[in-house]
């Protein structure tokens, strides 16, 4: 390894896809024993970026150098073998075999007709204590925690023998203390010479751990910084392009209980999904449920929308008790943003005018003894999306090609917009609401649920990301192992504390939390 | 009730119980194998009941024509391996779904067979027969086994032998690594440098060659001709038979003798002579494998990949 020779060098990389340049003549390098941050929004060309340099994809243009040396393009065995290893946002791991088996892939050569798994274990081992990343080689993927499944994937890079790692959004998934972690673990890296791309689109975590920072827009590089001389308004501006104004909370007036849940309890198949649960949230008020995913949430979601029972306990909206169906629940006017908007938020097939009236199709306005009132369907999704700025060629197009944002905003104007003899929302169910959206458009889904709680409506808001939370809810309850602690209210409320509970350390000793934070 | 105990130990210590029971088995053994290889590499084979077809008609044509018997068995690997690379072809590089295309391998192989017997011989009334394996009398001497194996023929010491073989290969090579991880994350395996398109194409012809072997059993071993239909279903026991096994060897092993053993045990309800109509007894070892499926599948563990096509450079 050469000192003096950049660790990687990307020289004017271009890749097209179709009409979309996604990287346009992108040229940069990182140095020996450096953290450098890729920082862009949803689509700026991040993704494009690596995968052109791990060989998923090939560059149409331009050239790529590790250590001096020219990276045969579109092979992730010559990326490999340079050194260059990536942790994906999604996980590389076959959940259903061990570490070991998961780390040793592609190791040996596949003739060999045994396999050396006692040398392998023990360099594993080695390789794991040597950079401090603890865990059982014999433990298999499905069962360990998704901050330990990281430390399988960084492993497995660094068992490769790579110099260069690239982290893909690495603590999107992770609880703010299994992000310390990793962040202390990149401290060692870097401390034994390794070099890291480390790609985000969270501001505060990319100034904590990068030495320079790259900033991509549309497919361009914007800017290099070094990560002191820059602040976060700036990268922020750089990397949407205009200035954006996060919307804040405002103290507003709390009026009557919309919605209390009361000892709820829920099982599935002899799983519990929802243990004693008890919450109440009041017309013009925000609730933020934490937790990571997973414990619990979508069970809460599903219950909150007519589509999962409770075996036992009260479940009532604005003093009426409610029953599984989601046909009452859509009645009652309980608006659902839901968590996949793939899978459950539209019918991807179905045109987007069909989308939009798809919850309002009993309603007398539009339809008429079965029969669907095409015209006032179609007036209603023509309002919806002027007023909620999605951008699409027309509404007859299917929903599945509108963008993530433009999707969410469509099912926003839904369970927000009020047609024919309907009212507002009285209670608005979110969950996950800008999950994978860009700040632009995290900023509008904000302002939209706090515009409606300010309307009157009761709000709940479920989320892994605490900023978000901490942004916009009034109160904050932590959810673990599908058991809620109590909703303190926001400025009580420290991070850390949440943090621990997501994590199960303090799950019934939230006392110690507000106590934390004063 | 005593009655009925003191008869079913009898037929558990008779020697002929059990030389029926692995006779019914070893075409299992080997479909089971052969499915299990493909659907650890995430690919679903249902072309096996054609396949078997194909392999049992093959292997005993070549017998039939003057190729000795292990030459038989050879061909029927091979046209097994041929049936397999199509399959490949279809679900594994053009990506189209596994069980249209399984299912047209199994009409294609079994209407090619039949077609190919009509022309080979248009006007015969009794099959044509050939000189089938001879039992392994020579191991009769054995302790306990002895009597048992001394009814089998070398088929079904292969059979049993492939068990901790493919177990072997799955679960102690880089090259068995390599399989299972392209039915559980292609993905994964691609990134870590391994050709999944390869891998798979491998696993499905290889798991092929030994469905192909396993309707050889059949023409080459069990009887000594081949007819229509002779395959009969087992190529879909087989599909079942590698959920009851979790995709495991051993427990595939398992699975195969049980069901042959419900079967062999229903031959003796029926000579028995029982009260009831000979179609329930026929029926037992389905019902049977049917609960002990409904308790193991539970359970079980797919491969996370089956059924899912890879195409490279698409997530």
């Amino acid at each position: 390894m050469n000192e003096s020779l950049p660790a990687l060098r990307l020289a004017n990389i271009t890749k097209r896809f179709g009409k979309l340049v996604a990287n346009d003549d992108i040229s940069l390098e990182l140095g020996t024993g450096e953290v450098l941050a890729l920082l862009g929004e949803n689509g700026a060309g991040k993704s494009t970026l690596v995968s052109i340099l791990f060989g998923h994809y090939v560059a149409d243009e331009g050239h790529i150098e590790v250590f001096g040396q020219p990276l045969v393009p579109g092979n992730p065995k010559a990326a490999l073998a340079a050194g260059v290893g990536m942790v994906h946002q999604h996980f590389a791991l076959a959940d259903n075999l061990s570490v070991l088996d998961n780390v040793l892939l592609g190791t040996e050569p596949l003739w060999l007709p045994f396999s050396r798994r006692r040398a392998a274990r023990a360099r594993l081992l080695h390789t794991a204590a040597r950079f401090g990343l603890g865990v059982d080689p014999d433990a298999r993927v499905a069962a360990l925690s998704v901050g330990e499944r990281q430390r399988v994937e960084i492993l497995k890079a660094l068992y490769r023998g790579a110099h260069i790692l690239i982290l893909d959004e690495p603590t999107a998934v992770l609880t703010p203390q299994e992000s310390e972690s990793l962040f202390a673990t990149l401290a060692t890296l870097v401390a034994e010479g390794l070099s890291v791309i480390f790609i985000s689109h969270k501001l505060d975590e990319v100034l904590r751990v990068s030495a320079r920072v790259a900033v991509l827009r549309g497919g361009r590089l914007v800017s290099v910084r070094n990560t002191e001389d820059t602040t976060k308004t700036e990268l922020a501006e750089l990397m949407v392009g205009r200035s954006v104004t996060l919307p804040t909370r405002e103290p507003r007036p709390h009026g009557d209980m919309v919605l209390n849940l009361s000892g709820v309890h829920a099982a599935q198949g002899g799983k519990t999904l929802l243990d004693d649960l008890s919450l109440v949230v009041r017309a013009g008020e925000i609730v933020g449920i934490a937790g990571v995913s997973g414990n619990g949430q979508q069970a809460l979601a599903d219950l909150l929308c007519g589509t999962l029972a409770a075996d036992s306990g009260e479940v009532s909206v604005s003093g009426q008790a409610m029953r599984a169906n989601p046909r009452d629940w859509i009645a009652r006017r309980v608006a659902r943003i839901p968590e996949d908007r793939h899978a459950v938020g539209v019918v991807g097939d179905l045109p987007v005018w069909e989308n939009a009236a798809s919850e309002r199709l009993h309603l007398p306005a539009f339809s008429c003894a079965g029969i669907v009132r095409g015209k006032a369907a179609r007036a209603f999704t023509r309002t919806l999306v002027e007023q909620f700025d999605v951008r699409l060629s027309g509404i007859d197009v299917p929903a599945r090609v509108l963008s993530g944002g433009n999707m969410q905003k469509l099912i926003l104007g839904r369970a927000l917009s009020v047609a024919g003899d309907d009212v507002t929302p009285t209670l608005i169910v979110a969950n996950q609401p800008t999950w994978g959206l860009d700040i632009g458009a995290v900023a509008y889904v904000h302002r939209c649920l706090l515009d409606a709680a300010a309307a009157g409506a009761a709000v709940l808001v479920i989320s892994e990301d605490l900023d978000e939370l901490f942004a916009i809810a009034d109160r904050i309850a932590v959810m673990f192992k599908g058991r809620l602690g109590p909703a303190l209210p926001t400025e009580g409320c420290s991070r850390a504390a949440v943090g621990l509970a997501m994590a199960g350390s303090a799950a019934s000793d939230t006392k110690g939390a507000s106590q934390h934070a004063a | 009730m005593m009655d009925f105990l003191a008869n079913l130990f009898d037929m558990l210590g008779s020697a002929s119980f059990w030389v029926a029971t692995l006779r019914v088995a070893t075409p299992l053994i080997l479909g089971t194998l052969g499915v299990l290889i493909c659907e650890r590499a995430g690919v679903l084979n249902l072309g096996i009941e054609g396949i078997m077809v194909a392999g049992a008609f093959t292997g005993w044509l070549a017998v039939f024509n003057g190729a000795d018997l292990w030459t038989g068995v050879l061909v029927a690997g091979l046209v097994g391996g041929v049936f397999g690379l199509l399959h490949a072809a279809l679900t594994v590089w053009l990506t189209v779904s596994q069980h249209v295309a399984g299912l047209g391998v199994t009409l294609l192989a079994t209407s090619l067979s039949a077609f190919a017997y009509r022309v080979s011989f248009p006007q015969v009334s009794t099959p044509p027969t050939v000189t089938a394996f001879a039992p392994l009398e020579g191991l009769a001497g054995l302790p306990l086994i002895g009597p048992v194996l001394a009814g089998q023929t070398s088929l079904t010491l292969l059979a049993i032998a492939l068990v901790p073989t493919v177990a072997y290969l799955l679960y102690r090579t880089p090259m068995g690594l390599a399989l299972r991880m392209v039915g559980e994350n292609p993905a994964a395996a691609e990134g870590q440098g391994v050709d999944v398109i390869a891998v798979r194409t491998g696993a499905v012809i290889a798991g092929s060659i030994l469905m192909g072997l396993a309707g050889a059993f059949l023409t080459l071993s069990a009887f000594n001709a081949f007819f229509f239909n002779m395959i009969n279903g087992r190529g879909w026991i087989c599909v079942a038979l590698v959920v009851f096994a979790s995709w495991r060897p051993g427990k595939a092993l398992l699975g195969a003798v049980l069901f042959a053993a419900f079967d062999a045990a229903q031959l003796r309800l029926q000579q028995a002579g029982g009260a009831l109509p000979y179609q329930i007894y026929l029926m037992l070892p389905y019902l049977l494998s049917i609960l002990a499926l409904i308790v193991m599948a539970r359970r079980a563990a797919y491969p996370q990949a089956l059924m899912k096509p890879y195409r490279k450079g698409e997530r």
